[in-house]
């Protein structure tokens, strides 16, 4: 019975991230528009144009190959499982463990290696000038992010999430130097990887600096519906990380009774709408970087994640 | 048993070389020579995989060869039985391709008398059991694979690889000579079994690391000593080159296991620093490297470098680990990195088996060539790519499975008690995931110029798919990639006897977790379930894909493709090798290759097309070894004058050079 309930519960988180990943793209949307004084699209949109991609017809190249064709469903289900993995509303779900904080960073990293290599699969100038900027990026990022991992699991003496998420809840934590270096820079990875200002613009198409966008160009249909679902269950998974080991107030326990669960959903719910309120905000107050000033940009957080982890090898109380 | 069973596979493989160099002129020696190879290489491979996995006890046998009165010794034990494993299994799956492969070489008389004796020394190397049988069974591996590079010595380039290998070969043999000198003593030991239990200095030992660095670094190739292996490798026909990188540079490392975790009592601490700083040079500079290549065999033999750095973080941090007798932390460290020895030779075999299949095909090895292969030949095409996604350390897969150990092993050592490698091991962190993170982008890189895209050439138009026999030894291995990575509890379990023996310690057994999990240490510091998260992820897309077939529509339509509306029919245009490495080379490329772009644009009005030089200079070459080729070169036209002297010079100086010698023993004694 036990077993039912801990299933029934990770089915439940896998639900929710995939239901609540648009609706967090259309609220980053309607806070910059509002920002902008204007009024901008519901917040229901996204899943208005996920249902109407999934109504048109699909246009592929003349050359696309099979891999163009499998790949928007591998992208999205390596990045559906590793927001599965994430602790949401709870901690300690039935199969949580089956990877750790690692994991989950490497999962991104194949669904990025194959949305990169469907970029060069058509043979266009743009889908190539998106792989490889995006491979550029990643270099940096992907580091910096495991950096910062091993910053906070020498905090937490884990790299299992849920555990590091407790420890994160716990008092023993405190104010640490290294916490706030990590901080810092899993903002900016974050940033990156999803392709948001000042890395990345997700609003345009025609530009030159284009990364994202530019790889999924030649898209359409029920693919191009599959990996803007992806892209926004990414975003999602990341406001996620950071919730959950920054500001692990009512995390609940998957066993823990049904009000701690409801109030976990709740304190999720604020954190998902102060996450994407916060990036709106960000976004409209910062330009756009030039593409080769973007390696600072990252380097900055790589070396904050490296001094993090250094400072954590030094003394224990860092 | 085991033993006598792998040494008759050994006596098999000469008898094939003498057999393949009496019949090489004859068609039907290839696959006699080949097969007779594949069946001896299971053979060992059965006898050696029984031995780890039944915990037989060390064997070891005298042999009435070699030297006269001494004999030759062989022992099997765990360690030469899990590097026999990978001998014989990188022997038998080239041997598996090779009979397709090797049907289409011109040259067979060059290649088919020296791989059985490829084969049968590196074979030979791992169950050597003392110093003598050991270094000439090492030379004799020198020497077939050198044989085997100048197989197309007619080719452009191929005799410089040629020589540069056997130079780099002779030092690396005689750093290792050095070593078991010095491991002999003034009694003179040179049995294994009689080292093992001398005891060794601090100082001694130290030395003797470093000769074993550089022995078996220059034939593993660790930075700065690599620079034979992009030039060697590539050269050799692609079974070869899958057996030189995937096999016989591990065989290098078990002679750095051998020596340093076997032979030596435990080196003090700071000796790991060394491995660990060269280590993770070795793992930056080797997918650097590999990034601005656009021949894919050379792409493959420099990414073999960033590999070798890898394996060798692992055994640097087991170094550190067993010198501070935390002994689980260094069983950890030296599974990771023996881990990443089984699974680099199953993906670097492959990849390079891939390679070889492109280049009979389309005859081409240069990338800028190649592209839209996916079309041509997508069995090959996808056996690649399973390779390409292993080698990149992205799960299920195992090489992600290797480098999460080594994650997981730089994750203990804040308890290490040296602050020297307190400062030092975040720095190799963050170079390890650098270089993970590289890789991933080199090879979308490789498979993507290669494999995707639009022909940039007409021989991609008339290229087909790969023979069966390398589709049958490719996917056999691209079927072993997802095995390792999704079932890594059971190599973990068969590897823990083996550092038990090394560093006196174990990690938890892994086959009885639920779901097949792995815990390196404790089931709430960090757990992976490769088969689960494989499972997930399979589940996942078929459920998406079922659920997107049944709701959304399913009209498709084949176009022109889009490009932001301004397609541009030239091939040419597409994302080349070189283009997709600008960015990187401009992050990196300018403090590690002085990278310098140079555009000429021609004047408004001109209707001159502009053009774009790239000059990269390898920095290692052009600093370290042009001065020695130099200085070595000054010293010979200097002692040239000495050649042409008169009968009179030359005794006055027999005379002075006498004098001279008397002098200086007189003052001695």
């Amino acid at each position: 019975m036990a077993l039912i309930g801990a299933f029934v519960l990770q089915l439940l988180q896998m639900l929710l991230v995939l239901t609540l990943a648009p609706g967090l793209v259309g609220l980053v949307r309607k806070v910059k528009a509002r920002l902008l004084r204007r009024r901008g699209p519901a917040i229901l949109q996204p899943y208005r144009d996920f249902a109407r991609l999934l109504r048109k017809e699909t246009v592929l190249a003349d050359n696309a190959s099979w891999l163009f064709r499998v790949a928007p469903y591998l992208i999205f289900a390596a990045i559906w499982v590793a927001a599965a993995l994430t602790p949401t509303f709870a901690t300690g779900l039935l199969f949580s463990w089956s990877g750790d904080i690692i994991a989950i960073i490497a999962l991104l990293g194949s669904a990025r290696f194959f949305l990169a290599l469907a970029g060069m699969d058509i043979g266009t100038s743009f889908g190539g000038l998106g792989s490889s900027r995006e491979m550029m990026i990643a270099s940096l990022a992907e580091p910096a992010m495991l950096m910062i991992v091993f910053s906070l699991a020498l905090i937490a003496g884990s790299t299992a999430l849920s555990t590091m998420a407790e420890y994160m809840a716990s008092p023993e934590v405190g104010l640490r130097v290294s916490l706030g270096l990590a901080l810092i820079a899993l903002v900016i990875v974050a940033l990156a990887e999803n392709a948001r200002i000042p890395v990345d613009n997700p609003a345009t198409h025609l530009e030159l600096t284009m990364v994202h966008e530019a790889m999924v160009l030649e898209y359409s249909g029920r693919h191009l519906a599959l990996i803007e679902l992806a892209a926004a269950l990414k975003l999602l998974l990341y406001i996620s990380l950071i919730g959950c080991l920054f500001l692990p107030v009512g995390l609940a326990s998957a066993n823990a009774g049904v009000a701690a669960l409801l109030w976990g959903l709740v304190a999720y719910f604020v954190k998902l709408g102060i996450g994407g309120a916060l990036l709106g905000l960000f976004e409209v107050s910062i330009a756009k970087m030039r593409v080769f000033r973007v390696p600072q940009f990252l380097g900055a957080a790589l070396i904050l994640g490296l001094l993090a982890t250094l400072l954590r090898f030094v003394s224990a109380s860092f | 048993m085991y033993l006598e069973l792998a040494l008759a596979g050994i006596t098999g493989f000469l008898v094939i070389a003498l057999a393949g160099a009496a019949l090489s002129r004859r068609r039907e020696a290839t696959p006699i020579v080949y097969g007779a190879s594949l069946l001896l290489s299971l053979l060992v491979l059965a006898a050696t995989l029984s031995d780890l996995l039944l915990r037989a006890a060390p064997a070891s046998i005298v042999l009435p060869l070699g030297l006269p009165w001494i004999g030759a010794h062989f022992r099997l034990d765990a360690l030469a039985a899990f590097f026999l494993i990978v001998v014989s299994l990188g022997g038998a799956t080239s041997s598996l391709y090779a009979l397709g492969y090797g049907r289409h070489e011109e040259v067979p008389h060059r290649v088919l008398p020296f791989y059985p004796l490829f084969l049968a020394a590196m074979t030979l190397v791992v169950l050597a059991d003392d110093a003598f049988s050991f270094l000439l069974c090492w030379e004799v591996m020198s020497l077939s694979s050198w044989a085997l590079v100048m197989a197309h010595h007619r080719e452009a380039d191929n005799t410089r690889a040629g020589y540069v290998y056997l130079v780099m070969a002779s030092f690396g043999t005689l750093a290792l000579l050095l070593a078991f000198g010095l491991l002999a003593g003034p009694e003179g030991i040179y049995g294994f079994a009689q080292i093992r239990t001398a005891s060794h200095g601090p100082a001694m030992a130290a030395l003797v690391l470093c000769l074993a660095l550089l022995g078996a670094g220059s034939k593993a190739g660790l930075v700065p000593l690599h620079v034979w292996l992009p030039l060697a490798h590539p050269a050799a026909p692609s079974h070869v080159s899958g057996l030189m990188s995937g096999v016989m540079t591990k065989v290098a490392v078990y002679a750095f296991i051998r020596i340093v975790f076997d032979l030596l009592n435990a080196p003090s601490w700071w000796a790991s620093m060394i491995v660990l700083a060269l280590a993770a040079a070795t793992a930056l500079l080797g997918v650097l490297y590999a990034l601005m290549q656009h021949d894919l065999k050379r792409l493959l033999a420099y990414h073999t470098v960033e590999n070798i750095g890898i394996i060798f973080i692992g055994l640097g941090l087991a170094l550190g680990f067993r010198a501070a007798s935390m002994n689980g932390a260094a069983a950890l460290a030296l599974i990771a990195a023996l881990f990443h020895v089984f699974n680099h030779s199953l993906f670097k075999s492959l990849l390079f088996f891939g390679s070889g299949a492109v280049l009979t095909a389309t005859g081409q090895r240069d990338m800028e060539k190649l592209g839209g292969l996916i079309h041509k030949m997508p069995l090959a095409c996808f056996a690649f790519l399973v390779g390409c996604v292993a080698i990149s350390a992205l799960p299920p897969l195992n090489g992600f499975v290797s480098e999460w150990l080594t994650f997981q092993a730089i994750l203990l050592s804040p308890a290490l008690p040296q602050w020297g490698l307190k400062i030092l091991i975040p720095g190799v962190g963050a170079v390890l995931a650098l270089s993970a993170a590289l890789a991933a982008a080199c090879f979308v890189k490789a498979f993507g110029v290669t494999f995707l895209g639009r022909a940039r050439s007409n021989a991609v138009t008339q290229a087909g798919e790969a023979d069966r026999w390398s589709l049958a030894a490719m996917f056999t291995l691209a079927a072993l990639c997802l095995l390792a990575g999704i079932l890594p509890g059971f190599v973990i379990d068969a590897l823990t006897p083996l550092a038990q023996a090394l560093v006196g310690g174990r990690m938890p057994p892994q086959a009885h977790i639920a779901w097949l999990a792995i815990v390196p240490v404790s089931e709430s510091r960090s757990s992976y379930d490769g088969l689960l998260v494989f499972l997930f992820i399979a589940v996942s897309a078929v459920l998406t894909a079922s659920a997107i077939h049944r709701l959304a529509s399913r009209r498709l339509r084949r176009g022109p493709a889009w490009d932001c509306g301004f397609p541009v029919p030239s091939p040419m245009a597409q994302y080349s090798a070189t283009s997709f490495a600008q960015p990187i080379r401009r992050v990196f490329g300018t403090v590690f290759f002085a990278a310098r772009e140079r555009v000429v644009m021609s004047p408004p009005g001109d209707l001159r097309a502009a053009s774009l030089a790239v000059s990269l200079r390898d920095l290692i070459w052009d600093e370290v070894y042009a001065p020695i080729a130099r200085g070595i070169s000054f010293a010979a036209d200097q002692l040239n004058g000495l050649q042409f002297l008169t009968i009179r010079r030359y005794l006055s100086i027999v005379f002075v050079l006498l004098v001279i010698l008397l002098l200086v023993l007189a003052l001695w004694l």
